[in-house]
This record gives C-alpha cells, sequence and structure tokens, in this order.
C-alpha cells in the first residue's frame, strides 16, 4: 500500500527582492494512513511552510508530492480547493473562525463547497460538534466561546467531509495546558478509532508525546525522524 | 454552492455594516430615483405636447400677415395688416388642396351679465373654424354663413367664460354684453383644454367675423382680419396647399415678382412636431445626465467592495483553506455588489416613482410612469452591480490562500 503523504526532495523558495530565501531545502518523507505525527524543530525551520505545501495550501517550488497515491504540484487551483475540502481538514494556532457566524455555521462551512443538500448540512454540522463535546453550543459565536471551545469547533468543522487528513500548525499554541489535554485526548481518539491521519506541528514535548512519531526540521531539512 | 445561500451569506455581509452599506447604496438609490423621475418628466411632457397637438387639430397651416425675416416676423410694407376675410374665402375655393379656411379677428374685451363680468378673448371668425378645429358645441348651435353675412350679435362661448359669468345658469339664449353691446348667446363649446403655448382655450368667446369687424373692434381697412388658418385636405397635400396658397395671396395682393411677400404661411403641424421632437431630445437629455449619477453610484459600489476584500481576506483565506474555488470568492463578493446595487435600485425606483408622481401632480400632467423605465433602471442598476462589482470580486477569488491566512 502506498503513503498518504509521499514528498521528494521538496524546495520552497521565497524570493524577497533579489535575495532567494529557501524556507524549505531538499524535504523527502512519506507518511502513511492512519499514522500520527508530531513536526518539531525551532523557530523558522520551515515547519509553517512544509505544512502549507501538504495542505495544498501552497505550491512547491520544485520537488514531487504525491497525496494518496495522486501528483498534487500539477494540479490546477481548483482542483487543490476540492483536495482541501474533501482529503484534509485543517486546525490552525488562531482557530481561524469566522467571527460573524454561529459555530453552526463555521462547521458547515466546507460543505457549502461541495454541493452537499441543504438539508443535510444541518444535520451533519450538529453530529459533528457533537463528536468534539459541543453540541450545545452550536448557535454560540467563537467570541462566545472559550479558547479550547474554539478549536473543538474548528476540528469539527475539520471533520465535517470525513479527511483521510487532519493538519495542525501548532494547534495547543493558544490553549492553556488543561485544554491542550484534552485537545490531544480527542486526536488521539481520532486516530486510533477513526483511523485518521494526523500531521501536527508543535514546540512543547508533552504534546508531542502523544505522537507516534516525530519529524525534527533543521533550516529547511527534516534532521531527525523517529 | 446555490444561488439562494449566496445571496444569503450576501445579505448577512451587507447587514453587519449597515451604515457603509446604506451610504453605498445611496448613490445607487439617487441616480436611479433621477433616472425614472427625468424620464418620467420628459414622457409626461411629451405626452401633454402629443395632447395640445390633437387638441389644435392636424394638417392646419396658418397665414399671418406680414413678411418672415430671420428674425422672425416683421411687418411688410407700409407695415399695414394685409390679410382679409375675402382671401380667406378665395384660399377654401380656389385651392383645390385646403379643405377648409377661416379667418381670425381675435381681441380682449370685458364682458358682463347680470352683475358678473369677465374679461376673455372675443374671436371673430367663421363657421369653417370649428371645422377646422374639430370644435364641436356643448349644447346649442354654431352660428351660420347667414349670422356672418348679416353680422348678426350672436355669440358661442367657451366652458371657462360660462363658469365665471353663469355659474350653474344656462348660457343659451341669455344676452351678454361685450364692450356693452349686447350679444344673444346661442351655444356653449365644448371643453378643449389647454393650448401649446400654455392658454386657456376655453377662456373665449366666437363672434361671426363681420361682427368683430364692422361693431365690435373695427379694422383699419374693410375686411381687416389677423390670421387666416386652413386645413388641408390630407397631410400630403400640406406642401402644394402652402404654395398654391402663396400664389393666390401674391396674385390677390399684387405683388410683383422679385418682391417678397406680404404674409407667412406657417405649417403648424411641422411646428407641433418639432416641438414634439425636441421635448424627446430634452427627456434623453435629462435621463443622460441622470445616468452619470448612476455611474458614480457604481464606483462607490466598487470603491467599498475594494476595502471589503481587503478586510475580509483573512475571511477569504478560510474559506479557501475548507474547499472555495476562486469562483465561490468571485460569485460571494459579486452578488454582495449586485444585492447593494438592487436593494438601492429599488428604493431608488420607488422614490423615484414617488418623486415623478409629485412632479407631475404640480405640472398638473397625468403620471406618465412607464413600466419599462421601472424596468429598464432595475436592470440598469443590476448591471451596474456586476460592472463595477466584477473588478474587487476578481482580486479576491485571485488571492492565493497561504498569504490570505497570514494577513492579520
Ligand atoms: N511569505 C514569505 N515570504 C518570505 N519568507 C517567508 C515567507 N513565509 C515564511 N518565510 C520564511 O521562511 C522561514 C520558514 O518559515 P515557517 O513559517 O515555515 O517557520 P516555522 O518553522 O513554522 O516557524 P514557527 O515555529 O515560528 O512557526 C522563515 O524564516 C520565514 O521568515
Ligand atoms: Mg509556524
Amino acid at each position: 500500500m502506498s503513503p498518504l503523504i509521499e514528498v521528494e526532495n521538496l524546495v520552497k523558495i521565497y524570493r524577497m527582492g533579489n535575495v532567494d530565501f529557501h524556507a524549505v531545502r531538499g524535504v523527502s518523507l512519506a507518511i502513511d494512513e492512519g499514522e500520527f505525527v508530531a513536526v518539531m524543530g525551532a523557530s523558522g525551520s520551515g515547519k509553517s511552510t512544509f505544512m502549507n505545501i501538504i495542505g495544498c495550501l501552497d505550491k512547491p517550488t520544485a520537488g514531487n508530492y504525491l497525496l494518496d497515491g495522486q501528483e498534487v504540484a500539477s494540479l490546477s487551483k481548483d482542483k487543490l480547493a476540492g483536495i482541501r475540502n474533501k482529503k484534509i481538514g485543517f486546525v490552525f494556532q488562531s482557530f481561524n473562525l469566522l467571527q460573524r457566524m454561529s459555530a453552526l455555521q463555521n462547521v458547515e462551512l466546507p460543505l457549502l463547497y461541495n454541493g452537499s443538500p441543504v438539508k443535510d448540512r444541518k444535520i451533519r454540522a450538529l453530529a459533528a460538534l457533537k463528536s468534539v463535546g459541543l453540541e450545545d453550543r452550536a448557535y454560540h459565536r467563537p467570541s462566545q466561546l472559550s479558547g479550547g471551545q474554539q478549536q473543538r469547533v474548528a476540528i469539527a468543522r475539520a471533520l465535517i467531509n470525513n479527511p483521510a487528513l487532519i493538519l495542525a500548525d501548532e494547534p495547543t499554541g493558544n490553549l492553556d495546558s488543561q485544554a491542550s489535554a484534552e485537545l490531544m485526548t480527542l486526536f488521539t481518539k481520532l486516530n486510533k478509532e477513526n483511523g485518521i491521519t494526523i500531521v501536527m506541528v508543535t514546540h512543547e514535548s508533552d504534546i508531542a508525546a502523544y505522537a507516534d512519531r516525530h519529524v525534527y526540521f533543521k533550516d529547511g531539512k527534516v534532521v531527525k525522524d523517529e | 454552492m446555490n444561488t439562494l445561500s449566496t445571496v444569503k451569506i450576501a445579505v448577512n455581509a451587507l447587514s453587519i455594516n449597515k451604515m457603509r452599506s446604506g451610504l453605498t447604496m445611496l448613490g445607487i438609490i439617487i441616480g436611479v430615483a433621477a433616472v425614472i423621475a427625468m424620464i418620467s418628466v420628459g414622457s409626461g411632457a411629451r405626452e401633454q405636447i402629443s395632447k395640445q397637438i390633437e387638441s389644435i387639430g392636424s394638417n392646419l397651416l396658418m397665414i399671418l400677415p406680414g413678411a418672415a425675416t430671420s428674425g422672425g416676423l416683421r411687418m411688410g410694407f407700409g407695415s399695414t395688416p394685409t390679410l382679409t376675410s375675402d382671401d380667406a374665402k378665395a384660399i377654401a375655393q380656389e385651392v383645390p388642396d385646403a379643405a377648409y379656411a377661416a379667418p381670425l379677428l381675435p381681441g380682449t374685451a370685458q364682458v358682463v351679465y347680470g352683475n358678473q363680468n369677465w374679461s376673455t378673448v372675443i374671436t371673430g371668425t367663421t363657421p369653417s373654424f370649428f371645422d377646422i378645429r374639430d370644435w364641436p358645441v356643448e349644447s346649442g348651435a354654431i352660428f351660420t354663413q347667414r349670422d356672418v353675412d348679416g353680422a348678426t350679435k350672436v355669440a358661442l362661448v367657451g366652458k371657462t367664460v360660462v363658469e365665471n359669468l353663469f355659474g350653474d345658469e344656462d348660457p343659451l339664449g341669455k344676452i351678454i354684453r361685450i364692450k356693452k353691446i349686447p350679444f344673444k348667446v346661442i351655444g356653449v363649446l365644448s371643453r378643449k383644454g389647454q393650448s401649446p403655448i400654455g392658454q386657456d382655450q376655453d377662456d373665449s368667446i366666437y363672434i361671426p367675423v363681420t361682427t368683430a369687424q364692422k361693431k365690435l373692434f373695427g379694422t383699419a381697412f374693410p375686411g381687416m382680419v389677423r390670421i387666416i388658418i386652413v386645413k388641408a385636405v390630407s397631410p400630403t397635400a400640406l406642401k402644394d396647399a402652402e404654395k398654391n396658397i402663396a400664389a393666390l395671396l401674391r396674385q390677390r395682393h399684387h405683388i410683383p415678382t422679385g418682391r417678397e411677400d406680404d404674409f407667412t404661411v406657417r405649417n403648424l403641424t411641422e411646428m407641433m412636431a418639432a416641438a414634439e421632437e425636441s421635448a424627446k431630445i430634452m427627456s434623453i437629455l435629462l435621463g443622460s445626465i441622470a445616468s452619470v449619477s448612476l455611474i458614480v453610484g457604481g464606483i462607490g459600489i466598487m470603491n467599498i467592495m475594494l476595502v471589503s476584500v481587503t478586510e475580509r481576506t483573512r475571511e477569504i483565506g478560510i474559506r479557501m483553506a475548507v474547499g472555495a474555488r476562486g469562483g465561490d470568492i468571485l460569485m460571494q463578493f459579486l452578488i454582495e455588489a449586485v444585492v447593494l446595487a438592487v436593494i438601492g435600485g429599488s428604493i431608488g425606483i420607488i422614490l423615484g416613482v414617488i418623486g415623478s408622481w409629485f412632479i407631475s401632480h404640480f405640472a398638473g400632467w397625468g403620471i406618465a410612469i412607464s413600466p419599462m423605465a421601472i424596468l429598464l433602471s432595475f436592470g440598469f442598476s443590476a448591471a451596474v452591480g456586476v460592472f463595477f462589482g466584477f473588478y474587487p470580486a476578481r482580486k479576491a477569488s485571485l488571492l492565493a490562500p497561504v498569504e490570505c491566512l497570514r494577513y492579520e
């Protein structure tokens, strides 16, 4: 069976004026379905850049990326949007919820872009909220929720289309240790019980300890993989 | 993503910033209201003119004494008015293209009935006049050629005169005094309304032309009249009639070749058509000026949408991250612009209709709000939304997801 994520010699160069900045310089990595990977490394080592590329939010300057056996680098923007919609769920450090919408509407958001029937949306969004233990907060705005609750809404949104992969860039960065622990319990459950592949960037070793595999970045390269 | 939910999202987004959305709409509101009001005023005026043309009658020529010059009318040689009742008679008899010809000798005088008095226009004419003007009596009868031949003291009165002199009384058979001379009222003319130059045509009394010449006003020379009006047999006969009348009058007035005419023939129908044409041009002009404000409103929408795209960069990033395609983002912002424009347009239509109702009410016209103008403005404001919303929406759709998510 081919791995879920397979990158080869991935390179990302940012051009700033006349200077090229190599944020990712030749990363090769394979992640199998069902893995729970923690990505670690110093600030500025290229973790987020790498995550954005495997999340199809950004395109690599060079290198190959096979997601679920499909070459991604050559796909059109619209195709990439479709992949983000169906196969990937994002969890961000800053939650990235739409402030003017209720938790329910935020969770429904991905369904708006794949032609799901209107009457299904609410049912599915409520179910997703329930799976993160927030069914009684469906009509709250993000501003009316705690950080931990907001992050769980974001996870419900990430789960709504039953993705194969969850990408989380410092998901506990804005949470206290209690909320962080709850979040990690949820991640572990999603990984173990639902078989969802999780790739998570973190600076904290106790958070990383929930993962089964640790990948270390340094200056745009993978230096350790265990 | 279906249109209905996109419209809902757009309305939601717009209602967040009600003040701003309202001010943005104001441009479109004013533009559309102005277009509707201007078009209605224009077509109201045109309708008014056509009505007046109808009231005057068709295929009419008007003959005035004096030569036409570039500066307008001036008196001919010796500055004596030169038209006579006999000229009118000769035209009717000798010009085959002329169906009727009637002389007119108008003057203003005080009219007295009982203890009421009223100053009005008294016009001496012949029975043909009422054929030319297509102006029947409401009661009584029009005076006859015999009245003209005998210079009898009979009068036909217009509705305004009746209202002012007689009130509810029946004027038929009553004696009125014009300059102290008693006249017997033998007919009441039906209502005619305003003339193209804004005169009340019902504020008038008609008497036999001979009576006016000999008994009421007196003339500089026998048979003198002020105007002759002629009705041609058909619209196509107007040109020939004009030519033949000129030839006949030159001959009757003994004007040697090379001298200019001592009279002027005017084609009333042509003049009316010109007036109608200029009213039409006027309304087009007003409409185009108004549509400039619509375009200004559109630019306002574009401006606000550009601001909105920048403000909501992060939202765009989030939507893209969960699977929105460029096209979805484009539609979202485009529909927002169109919703702004269409709501503004609808309010503008309502205000425009109320406005034109007021204008026509005070101008005394019938309301002339065409459904076409309403439909057109509605479509036009939607088009303004699409046109001016497209650039900001496209700009939003082309943003890169990573950049948007990084945007603070
Ligand atoms: N759009 C950009 N333009 C130029 N340079 C960039 C851009 N995005 C990132 N970089 C640079 O690339 C390098 C890697 O950035 P990245 O965000 O991947 O680091 P990181 O490992 O996620 O760090 P942190 O742990 O602080 O989040 C940094 O030095 C950063 O300055
Ligand atoms: Mg980072």
